[in-house]
């Protein structure tokens, strides 16, 4: 018990260490070139006493539960009991991890649709354009797009191949998609992306790319074990801004028929 | 009142996780079909995770939220760039040391690393390229949200900057090292999670309603991605540095 406290203590002030700048930088800025009194000063104070102990218990709920949990899914379902026995004779296909690619994509689907910051974004989405796109049909595009994005990243691992032409695909994609879409909705898309990636996101899909790097024969967790979030976070651009237009186009033949 | 959202933010929270434990069952349960050992310490870990984020997001809420939000405001009313442009690039900094999705990505970096020796493999030399990963994400957020605040102010479209930005991982990634394209790809949205996201979105989308001309969601969005962009390429030269 008494380690344990300790040890707490420890983190509390490796957290107070980083959270330190943040501190300094809103006060000296308020008090020295603002020059205003804060309003709430003691609300402030309890919010940062807050932040300190959230991170504490959130790291060390990381440490005991979420990483290796990522890293218990990923060796479950790359063990050779698991995905049967035939290897022998033709050596594993990326076909045989098809396991894998699924529990990714419903990870990403799941997480993504529950995100509370992606529901209040999306009922943003909705207001300004006019109700021409729909909260629901945001939010769901964002989550396949993350689906996808993560299917494709643990299918890159499993593969090994360059992560560089994935997201230089992507990138293109959304260029081009950038030309076609009403402008309104390009920040809010590029944006989305990121929004989902939350804090309980990062770590599990982290460690479930490092956990499948290191269970499948030939890869390395330093090449092939990150990237995931950078699928998670590009992909669905690209389905936020597919939606868009579809969205457009359905309300401009609607606008048309109805005249 | 507190007590009253404290509930609130709670069950909040839970829902953030449960997804997850959904899908994880799920698939334990019906492709796996076996039983998860140390079940004890998962459930414990869970729960701290779920008391710990709910603490912090309201924390955030409390402080870091309202009074971002305030002083950009304040800023855009006093109109002086270089302030502005300053604490832009400082809140960005500071935002993104304290990240601590970021925290936990440069350990396991700085682990890999030194477990297939690419550094030293003394705590010392880990903690050292740890802390160099942080810094170089840090400094490109900075400039990342100076950036895009100039952006706003001049009324740039959104999509310049994030065009250059992809031009820019597109040249870079061919020259660098190996090992360090996944975690520089990783690192930029991971920089822009838990902290980064509600605070520069407070910024940018206090200082478009403040000044005139300028739309909130067309243009006070989109800081986020670019901040998000910039610590790709930052890492890549740091990575390139390094070898």
């Amino acid at each position: 018990m008494l380690e344990w406290l300790l040890h707490i203590g420890l983190k509390l002030v490796e957290v107070c260490i980083n959270i330190l700048p943040i501190a300094l930088v809103i006060s000296c800025f308020q008090f020295l070139v603002i020059r205003k009194a804060v309003v709430y000063p003691r609300k402030l104070l309890i919010g940062f006493v807050f932040v300190l102990i959230g991170i504490v218990f959130f790291l060390e709920g990381l440490d005991m539960a979420l990483f290796p949990l990522g890293n218990l899914m990923a060796s479950q379902l790359t063990t050779p009991d698991f995905l049967g026995n035939n290897a022998e004779l033709t050596g594993r296909v990326w076909q045989d991890y098809y396991w894998v690619y699924l529990f990714a994509a419903s990870l990403g689907f799941a997480t993504a649709l529950a995100e509370p910051t992606l529901l209040a974004i999306a009922i943003k989405v909705q207001q300004t354009s006019g109700g021409a796109i729909r909260a629901w049909g945001f939010r769901i595009s964002v989550a396949i797009g993350v689906a996808i994005g993560l299917a494709l990243g643990t299918f890159r691992i499993v593969t090994g191949l360059d992560l560089y032409y994935f997201i230089i695909v992507g990138y293109l994609i959304v260029i081009i998609q950038t030309f076609f879409v009403p402008k309104l909705i390009i920040a809010l898309a590029y944006d989305s992306g990121n929004i989902t990636t939350s804090m309980v996101t990062i770590p599990l899909v982290t460690s479930l790319g490092l956990g499948l790097a290191e269970a499948i024969p030939g890869r390395t967790p330093l090449v092939d074990g990150f990237g995931l979030i950078a699928f998670a976070s590009l992909y669905p651009i690209i389905t936020v801004l597919a939606y868009a237009q579809i969205a457009q186009w359905l309300g401009k033949r609607k606008h048309l028929t109805n005249t | 009142m507190l007590k009253r959202r404290f509930i609130k933010q709670l069950v909040n929270s839970l829902f953030d996780l449960a997804p997850i434990i959904v899908v994880v069952l799920i698939f334990q349960v019906l492709v796996i079909g076996k039983s998860i050992a140390d079940v004890d310490r998962l459930i414990t870990g869970l729960l701290f995770v779920v008391l710990g984020l709910c603490l912090f997001i309201q924390g955030i809420e409390l402080s870091l939220l309202p009074l971002g939000e305030s002083m950009a405001y304040d800023f855009a009313k006093k109109g002086s760039l270089f302030w502005l442009l300053g604490f832009a690039f400082c809140l960005g900094f500071s935002a993104a040391i304290a990240e601590p999705a970021l925290i936990v990505l440069v350990e396991k970096a700085a682990l890999s690393a030194s477990n297939h020796h690419q550094i030293d493999s003394t705590e010392t030399a880990s903690a050292h390229y740890a802390l160099g990963l942080r810094f170089t994400v840090a400094i490109s957020v900075g400039l990342a949200i100076l950036i895009g605040v100039l952006r706003i102010l001049k009324g740039w479209p959104v999509y310049y900057p994030v065009f250059c930005a992809y031009a820019g991982i597109a040249l870079i990634t061919p020259f660098a090292p190996k090992d360090i394209i996944g975690i520089a790809y990783d690192s930029g949205s991971i920089a822009t999670a838990t902290i980064t996201v509600p605070i520069v979105t407070a910024l940018g989308v206090g200082l478009a309603s403040a000044i005139k001309g300028r739309n909130p969601i067309t243009d006070g969005f989109g800081l986020v991605v670019f901040a998000s962009l910039m610590p790709m390429i930052f890492v890549m030269i740091y990575g390139i540095a390094y070898a």
